[in-house]
Parts: C-alpha cells; structure tokens; sequence
C-alpha cells in the first residue's frame, strides 16, 4: 500500500495503460514538454516519446476532432482540456460527431476527453466550471466523475478500454487534498455506470459526485454528532448512464433524499436525478426531493463571493436537518 | 395458476345484499392481498373490501351499481399471474418497526417548526414546498389531508388500511411522517374503516358555487357534512313532501314519565318522550302500513319489520341510527335502545348494520325548543315524524258534563312529513290521529 493523491492515483492510471497497450496516447496542451498545466503528465514525454505524449495547439476542436479520427483509425486516444471550461469550443466535435459517430456511420470511437473542473479554488469563471449537465443531455456518451483517488485511477483505466466515447471529469479541488492507501502491483478498474454507497444511513440519503461528495460527507458527519441523524451518502461515480437501481435503493432505505452537486441549479443534474426518483420511487418519498446546488450565476473571483456562490457543508446541513424533520 | 372468486361479504348480521359502488382496480391490474379491491355500499355505510389474495384482477363479474345476494362472486383473481405483472415500483411490506428517531432529532424538529426555507446556495431562491394549511379553502378534505401526508405515507396506510387523519403527526404543520405511521401501526393493528357514503340517487348532487367575501371562512366539507347536504337536496327532490301538524296533550305521559323515571333509572334506562312517542309510532306503524314504505320505480314496498331510525345530532353532523324491531319492543326496551344508540353514535361505535334498514324516522329536536319543524324525508322512506317542545301551556279542556275551562296542560307538537306520492293526506292524518290517541291515553300497564 501506497499513500498516493487524487492527481497521482490519476497518473497513474494513465501511465499503466499506456504501458499495457501502445495504441493509447495523450493530446493536449502543453502536455508533452511541460507535463500538463497540473503535472498530470509529468514525465510521460521521456518515457513514452513525443508521437504518444503531443503537445497540440490551442484549439480544443482541433484536439477532439483528432483524437476522434485517431479513434476511429484503431488507436485509443486520451485528449486533455487544460480548463474543462474550454471544453465548449469541442461542443460541436463532441456533440454532432464524436457522439453520432457509432449511429451515423457504425464507427466506433474509443476516446477519452478528460480535464480538471470545479471550483473552491479561486479560479473565476473561466477556470471553475462544471460542464458535465451540457454533456448529459447528448446520446452516444459516457460521463464519469471520480471523487475518490482509487475510483480516479479505476475511471480512468476503464473509460480507456471503454469502446465508446468517454467524458472523464477531474476535480481540481481534489487533485491534491484527497490522498488515499491504494494496493501496489494491483489493477484497480471501477466499472463504468455504478455508483458507491460512500456512507451507510438509515433516516435520509444525499446523492452527489465529485468535490462535493466530501462536502456531504462531512454534512452527514456533523449530523450524526450534532443531530442524531443518520445520513446515507451515494456517490454516483458515472453520471451517463446514471445508476437508476443505486438511487432507488437508497431512496426506498432511507425515503428522503437531497440531492447536491457544485454546477448551477437550473438545468442541473439534480433536476434529472429527481425526475427518475419521482418516476421509479414515488411512493417510497416520506419528503421532496431537495437540492443544494450553486447559484445560477458565472462564479465569482471574490472569496467572499465564490464562497456564498458554491455550496458549503453548511448549506448541506442545514437543509439535511430542515429535510429530516420534514 | 389458480383462480380465487372474489364474494360480496355480509357487513353486519342483517345484511342480506350489497351494491357494488366502486371497482378501486381494473381488469388486469396486479392486487396485493388486503389491498382495497372495491367498495360496496348498504343504507348508509360504504366499506372497502380487501382482497382475498394477492394476483391479478382476472374478470369482473358484478358491474358498478349493481346490488347483488351477499356471497354473490363479483370477480376473481389469478393467483400466480401475479408475479409475471410488472411492477415498476413493487412495494415490499414496511417493516414493523420505524428506526427510531434519535432523540436528539425531536429537538431538531421543533427548532425547525417555522422552518426557513430549505438552504444550500441555491435553495435561497423560493422552493416549491409549502406547509399544508396555507393553501386556503379551495381544496377539498381529501386534498387537505393529501398535502399533509407523503408518498409513502399514503402507501402505507392504504396498505395497513389506516385512516391518516387519526394519526398524531410530528412532521412540519401536522404531517404525518414514516415514523409517525409505523408506530401507530406498531401499536394498534388497524380493521378496515367503515365510513359513511352518499346514498346513489337518481343523477349526482351538485352545489353552486359561491365566492367568498374578503375576511369570510371557506371550510370544506367532511364526509357526513357532504353525505347529508346530498341526501337532504336528493329527497326533496325526489319525493312530493307534504305535511300534518297535530297537537299532543303529554300531560298524562310527563305523569307516568315523572313516576317511572327513578325506576327506569335504576335500571339504567334513561326515560324520555321520545320513548314513548316511538313506542306509540311502533304500535300503529303495522296498522299503517303505507306510512312504514318505501318507493321503488313504479312500486310500493310495504316494509315487513317495523324498524324506526331515530336521528342523533352529533357536534360534527347528524346521524340516524335504527330500532331494529321496534313493534316487537317494550317501552322499556324502546328507551332502551334509543339510550343505546344515541350513546354509541356520540362515541361513533355505530356499526355499519345499527344505520341501515329503516322504514320510518323520529326526528326530534323538541330539545332546542322549536314549537314545531318540517323534516325532510330519510330516503328511501314516505314519513319522518318531527317532534317539537313539551311544555305547559293553556288549553280549553271540556269536563265530562260539557263544561269548557282552560287548563295548563303538557303539550307539543308532532309534525309529520310524508311522500304524496304513495302517502295520502288522509292516511297520514289516520296514522297521526292514532298515534296521538295513544300517547294521550297511554295505558299504565305499558310503562
């Protein structure tokens, strides 16, 4: 065992798999020479040279629609956002030809885009978003969101072997506060469209992904000391396909669900994962369904203010206790 | 697979037929065993009845309306068939018992009483969630008490058949929760719920609609409130009312009354008037029999038992239990049952068979003083009898040598409402004059 970060436990992931099978390889900016924008591909140009470690130019449609043709061409390629953020300058690319591809045209498309989201960390609107409620509504991808460094590496592995289109998203908050024991010499894969029970409860359940998982985690805490409320944490892991059965369950255990997740509220996540409890387990709700999301507004730079924008483990407290003693 | 018929149960002893009012499922539809499958209605009284097994609603056999022999088979399940059906959501049984809310959660509750709207950045913003009496009166009972339970909480109850209303809530404005539902289970096991249904008259009842004045009250109405504006708007409208007023001399009654009482008493029979007004219509409703009937169609039914309702008013509505046999009763026996009935309508121990049957009803609300009342007719019976104050009052008696005197004298007024459509005036005013010839020369021995 290894006491390794979130960013790590990502590294090593790719590296392995770019090991364990040479048709994979990594585009993006400054990627190659520099090691990426986090480090997450420090080192992989001396090992693995510059024809499998690219440094591309600044252009994020250029970056998809090559790694689309490469995939296409029987390589597995690995494309890096520097800033998910930028990801909508691929909006096309992805959106009306990476993810029509196997319908159109019965090609198959082994890729990966990948990329640090989130916020917490100062960074504006350019450098904070959340992209993956853009993504969710497009058929013919895949959307997986790690909040663990074990499922980080285990994500990354498997969207890699996956034979579709992969959106891999990395929460930049998390790259080096999350550090974890991960077993040495031992292939670590998380299937792709199965959530994780992050924490057993009894009286009410909060489903969320990514850095705010932690947020809820440290909620449910805090309410068992404080409250005596025994709080059920899901940790989604996939976002398409969503893990309908996970959800339910947890709803038919506990009855009540908040839902949390760091992008903006209106058209969030949120609003898809309530619609499926309400179609598959209406009557087993003994409360509605809550949200805690951010604001519907571009995040601010200001402490102050990205810190009133996004949503803090008292946010999440306080409507788990409102929502307990409903 | 296996076929289970599903029967038209007997509620209560002297049931002989039921109507099927309502099929709660359709042909096809997956049953749980004991879930509501349909409800049938007697007289007064309507039941859900649970289903016999768990399966398919396989056929139908009695349709909506219908009023069948009890026993009659009114469809049948398939057994097996219902494991093949899906179920999206298929319940599982609730456990038992509720994990219990820890203690601390209590306090959490209370402080939350007045609850901020449910927080998290984004939830500043109003959310959809309201407490359920801030809605005004627009809404019905059902929907009153819907907003006040979830889900699953109505799941529940419609599983164990428990009646949400009764049930204490903890939750925000009075919300019954989970926990507040399994353990009232846990503590009372629950029987079906009879409760009161309108009658099936001929087209629905509907009521105008009228909008309130800023500042007025809008109160739904309950069940009973709503089963009686029915019945009373139906039977005026159904049958040609007419009615007779005649003058009683009590004075000899309020004298056996005023000796009899201690006696009675110690029997613990609370002696009235009324006792002895429906002992005087129990014995001459067999010598009337036109005014102990019923209409059907075109038809007279003569009703074979004597069987007098007496209305009860109750703080939340009025009700009409029966003398069942009320011919074949003593006056003793009479105010017996009067005690009885009245006793166990105020404490709503009624069962569904002590409101059924009726053919002929004392209304009698002489207690609050009225000189005189016109009643509405109890259908689908011709004659209710209407009772007003018994007091002294002036009277010309005529003496046995011709001499006219006033006298104070106990007197009231019966007042009789009776359908012209089958009751003539003339037989009515027989039946009364009987009934008052009896009452003024009510013999000793009977007391």
């Amino acid at each position: 065992m290894a006491e390794v970060t979130f960013l790590e436990a990502l590294r090593q992931g790719l590296w392995e798999e770019m090991e364990r099978d040479e048709r994979v390889f990594i585009l993006g900016e400054d990627v190659g020479l520099y090691g990426g924008a986090f480090k997450v591909t420090d080192g992989f140009s001396k090992r693995f040279g510059p024809s499998r470690v690219i440094d591309t130019p600044i252009s994020e449609a250029a970056i998809v629609g090559a790694a689309a043709g490469a995939a296409h061409m029987g390589l597995r390629p690995v494309a890096e956002m520097q800033f998910i953020d930028f990801i909508s300058c691929a909006y096309d690319m992805l959106t009306n030809y990476v993810a029509t591809a196997r319908y159109r045209a019965g090609l198959s498309t082994p890729m990966v885009v990948r990329g640090p989201c989130g916020g917490y960390v100062r960074g504006g609107p350019f450098h904070s978003q959340n992209p993956e409620a853009a993504f969710l509504h497009t058929p013919g991808l895949k959307i997986v969101y790690p909040a663990t460094a074990r499922d980080a590496k285990g994500l990354i592995k498997a969207s890699i072997r996956d034979e579709d289109p992969v959106l891999y998203l990395e929460h930049k908050w998390l790259y080096r506060r999350i550090k974890e024991q991960l077993p040495e010499g031992e292939e670590i894969l998380t299937p792709i469209g199965q959530a994780r029970t992050a924490r057993e409860g009894k009286h009410l359940s909060i489903i969320s992904y990514g850095a705010t998982l932690w947020k809820s985690l440290e909620a449910a805490e805090q309410l068992e000391k404080a409250d005596g409320v025994s709080v059920e944490v899901l940790d989604l892991r996939t976002l398409l396909p969503m893990d309908d059965a996970a959800i339910v369950a947890t709803v038919k255990k506990t009855n009540k669900v908040l839902i949390v997740h760091e992008d903006t509220r209106t058209g969030g996540i949120a609003g898809e994962i309530a619609a499926r409890i309400n179609e598959q387990a209406f009557e087993w709700l003994d409360g509605p369904i809550m949200r805690v999301t951010a604001h519907d507004v571009p995040l601010p730079y200001a402490p102050t203010l990205e810190d009133f924008v996004l949503p803090q483990t008292e946010d999440i407290v306080k409507a788990a206790r409102w929502l307990a003693a409903y | 697979m296996a076929r289970v018929d599903v029967l038209m149960p007997q509620m209560g002893e002297s049931i002989a037929e039921g109507t099927l009012s309502k099929w709660l499922k359709k042909v096809g539809d997956p049953v749980k065993r004991d879930e509501p499958l349909f409800e049938i209605s007697t007289d007064k009284v309507d039941a859900e009845i649970p289903a016999p097994a768990a399966g398919v609603l396989a056929e139908i056999k009695v349709q909506q309306g219908q009023t069948v022999p009890v026993q009659t088979v009114v469809g049948v399940l398939e057994t097996e068939a219902g494991a093949a059906v899906p179920a999206p959501a298929k319940p599982e049984p609730p456990k038992a018992a509720a994990p219990p809310p820890p203690a601390a959660k209590a306090e959490a509750s209370k402080a939350a009483l007045a609850p901020p709207p449910p927080v998290g950045p984004s939830a500043r913003q109003p959310v959809a969630v309201k407490s359920g009496d801030g809605d005004g009166g627009v809404q019905t009972a059902e929907q009153r008490l819907r907003t006040k339970s979830t889900p699953l909480v109505r799941k529940i109850a419609a599983e164990h058949r428990v009646d949400i209303s009764r049930i204490p809530g903890s939750g925000y404005a009075g919300r019954v929760t989970k926990q507040d539902i399994l353990g009232y289970i846990e503590r009372a096991p629950t029987a079906p719920i009879p409760r009161p249904q309108a009658p099936s008259p001929a087209g629905a009842i509907e009521h105008a609609v009228v909008e309130p004045w800023p500042g007025d009250r809008v109160e739904p109405w309950s069940k009973i409130r709503k089963i009686t504006a029915d019945h009373m708007v139906m039977s005026k409208r159904v049958s040609a009312h007419v009615a007779s007023f005649f003058e009683v001399d009590f004075t000899r009654v309020a004298q056996f009354r005023a000796k009899a009482k201690q006696s009675y008493a110690e029997r613990g029979v609370t002696l009235t008037f009324l006792a002895f007004i429906a002992k005087a219509c129990a014995e001459n409703l067999r010598k009337h029999p036109i005014v102990n009937a019923a209409v059907s169609g075109d038809s007279t039914i003569y009703r074979a038992d004597v069987n007098i309702g007496i209305a009860v008013a109750l703080d939340w509505g009025l009700i009409v239990p029966v003398i069942k046999h009320a011919d074949e009763l003593s006056l003793i026996g009479i105010a017996r049952a009067i005690n009885d009935l009245g006793e166990r309508a105020r404490t709503k121990k009624l069962l569904p068979d002590d409101i059924q049957r009726g053919t002929f009803t004392i209304t009698n609300p002489g207690g609050f003083g009225p000189f005189a009342g016109i009643p509405i007719i109890n259908q689908p019976q011709v004659a209710i009898l209407g009772v007003g104050a018994i007091e002294k009052r002036p009277k010309v008696v005529t003496a046995a040598d011709g001499t006219d005197s006033i006298a104070i004298r106990t007197t009231g007024m019966l007042t009789m409402s009776y359908d012209h459509r089958v009751v003539d005036g003339a037989d009515a005013d027989k039946f009364l004059a009987d009934v008052k010839k009896l009452l003024q020369e009510f013999p000793e021995g009977a007391v």
